[in-house]
């Protein structure tokens, strides 16, 4: 996809992201916009999957999993977009009966989802089963991760960080989106996680490093050379330093709108700086 | 009355070592996934003849749940084995999201349940597992009883499709089921006959009930002995017969009476036919070192224990 059509992608899946988190007053904008350009890149342009034809196996697919759950609104828009289901469903986030549950769940049925994510740590895991899934099925497809930079502070991802590379998981590309903040406060106040490369690379994985994440040729960029590292014998990590709050003036340098819903002035701000490029659904 | 007899005890973990390894040769989607305990498990049979679907993944139990719950994503039946209490308790939320809210077709196979694991103390007696397990949506809960039980229920839970907790345990004991009983998911087994009292029994206990029914029929008390290897989903229906024709129940099984066997007998029969019963369980304790038949024996956990429970229960009619 032309890099004018993935940012188009991007501006309108960041005016679902608000306008879905505004219209229920909870969800998780910051973190979701701080992952657009990733995640619309990895599904438009970088994945090989068939959104029409959702299956839980996802043989001889791409996989995504998402790991830091929080993000639904990014997940969901995405999924949407890319047409798993249809963008009026958009409009039942978080209300009763609804598919799009607060956070990602397999339970409704939801195309595109296949693990629940919420509780966090979870995700690089199941990631490894499925990975080691494909090899048994000579499967040479690749799976992908989404994790928070905070969310490294669960013991469960190292245990999995450490097994991947024993085990010579190397159809297997994790992103860490460092945005350097959780919900008390940055991940430095919180706590500080020192060098996360040299952790990850300690463990034995291959690191790429992307100092702009929101930048969607970096991201593109950064795919492609995760790419050509897998099947090396090697797990493969891409720290993705990001600005949580990304697309949004007033959300951006702060870890205050992690979890915070905008209100209506909030709203019509933020839209005014992302223009209707698809269609609101 | 029925008699049954013991045709060589047996470890219950040997059973699912077996039944495991029959599995594999079987079904090429069955992957068993261990944290560091194959010997223990009895997994090393799966192991050496399957050493591409067998996955060690170390000392990390919850790593192990999410690969486990991953590897469904493809197809595999996965079968985790590791002691009853890393089974459970330590990785819940993990069996809890991964597994059970997601729906996943995963076996979680858990040896040295209860008091009989022995010398090793509380830290590895779980005794709250059953409870833990039957309180997630969907789960079912096995405690098969014997060597040949435990074979057969391994077998039978890979045709099933949804997460499922096996649980079995360290020490031999009777081998008195047949070799060839296909295991049936929620089905009770009636193994004696009786008017007075109805004991159901699960897991190691239900040996010990059927020695009690001997000791009970010499002392002229009828006892109808239900083996309930499936907590859940829960043969409501053979309980609510049996509980009909005596109209009294004891209930017996190697774990917290808060949470177990008992409760979930107790909550069907309040519901559709309250009649006395008595719990044979531990009573809300941590257990501690000694020999397995020590601790049956101190915790009330025994065919004695059975027959006091089963006289008990009588005069409360």
């Amino acid at each position: 996809m032309s890099q004018q059509d993935l940012q188009a992608v991007v501006s309108q899946v960041r005016r679902d992201i608000v306008r879905m988190v505004h219209a229920v007053n909870s969800g998780h904008p910051g973190g979701s916009l701080g992952c657009v350009e990733f995640l619309t890149t990895l599904y438009f342009d970088h994945m090989k999957h068939d959104p029409k034809a959702f299956t839980m196996d996802g043989k001889g697919e791409d996989l995504f999993f998402l790991s830091n759950g929080h993000i639904s609104p990014v997940m969901y828009s995405i999924l949407a977009r890319a047409g798993y289901f249809e963008v009026s469903e958009m409009a039942t986030f978080r209300k009763l009966n609804t598919r799009l549950q607060g956070h990602p769940t397999t339970h409704e049925g939801l195309e595109g989802i296949r693990i629940a994510s919420g509780s966090l740590g979870q995700g690089m895991s199941v990631a490894i089963g499925a990975a080691e899934a494909k090899k048994l099925n000579d499967d040479d497809r690749l799976v992908y991760t989404l994790h928070g930079d905070g969310e490294l502070q669960e013991g469960q991802v190292w245990e999995a960080a450490m097994y991947a590379a024993a085990k010579k998981i190397d159809n297997l590309i994790s992103t860490v989106d460092v945005n350097a903040k959780q919900i008390d406060g940055s991940t430095d106040e919180v706590l500080a996680m020192g060098s996360i490369q040299a952790k990850f690379e300690a463990f034995g994985w291959h690191v790429i490093s992307v100092a702009k994440g929101n930048d969607l040729s970096a991201v593109k960029h950064a795919l492609v050379e995760a790419t050509a590292a897998s099947g090396n014998g090697q797990p493969v990590c891409i720290l993705l330093h990001t600005e949580m709050g990304n697309g949004v003036d007033f959300m951006m340098g702060t870890h205050k709108w992690h979890g915070v819903a905008p209100n209506d002035d909030q709203l019509a701000d933020a839209l005014s700086q992302n223009p209707e490029t698809l269609g609101d659904y | 009355m029925k008699k049954y007899t013991d045709s060589g005890s047996k470890d219950t973990r040997s059973g699912f070592g077996a039944g495991l390894q029959e599995l594999g040769q079987q079904n090429e989607n069955v992957v068993a996934l261990c944290a560091d305990l194959t010997g223990s498990l009895k997994m090393n049979a799966f192991a050496d003849e399957n050493p591409d679907r067998f996955f060690q993944v170390g000392i990390a139990e919850a790593n192990m749940m999410g690969i486990a719950a991953g590897l469904t994503i493809g197809g595999k039946i996965p079968f985790t084995g590791t002691f009853a209490n890393f089974s459970t308790g330590r990785v819940y939320d993990q069996i809890r999201q991964s597994i059970a809210y997601s729906g996943k077709n995963v076996k979680i196979c858990a040896s040295h349940a209860g008091l009989t694991l022995g010398e090793d103390g509380a830290t590895h007696q779980i005794l709250e597992d059953i409870g833990l397990m039957k309180m997630l949506p969907h789960m079912v809960v096995i405690n098969p009883c014997d060597y040949n039980q435990t074979k057969a229920a391994t077998i039978a839970i890979a045709d099933y499709d949804g997460p499922v907790y096996l649980r079995f345990g360290r020490p031999k004991v009777a081998n008195f089921t047949s070799a060839d009983a296909k295991f049936e998911i929620g089905k009770a087994d009636v193994l004696t006959d009786g008017t007075d009292v109805t004991i159901i029994a699960t897991g190691h206990l239900v040996w010990e009930a059927l020695q009690a029914a001997e000791a009970l029929e010499a002392a002229g008390v009828s006892a109808e002995v239900i083996g309930m290897a499936t907590i859940k989903p829960l043969d409501e229906k053979a309980i609510l017969a049996s509980a009909s024709k005596t109209g009294c129940v004891v209930t017996a099984e190697e774990h917290n009476r808060f949470g177990g066997l008992g409760e979930s007998v107790a909550q069907t029969l309040v519901t559709n036919h309250p009649v006395p019963q008595e719990f044979v369980a531990v009573n809300d304790s941590f257990g501690e070192s000694g020999t397995p038949a020590q601790l049956m024996e101190k915790y009330g956990l025994n065919a004695e224990a059975i027959v006091a429970a089963a006289q008990k229960v009588i005069s409360r009619k």
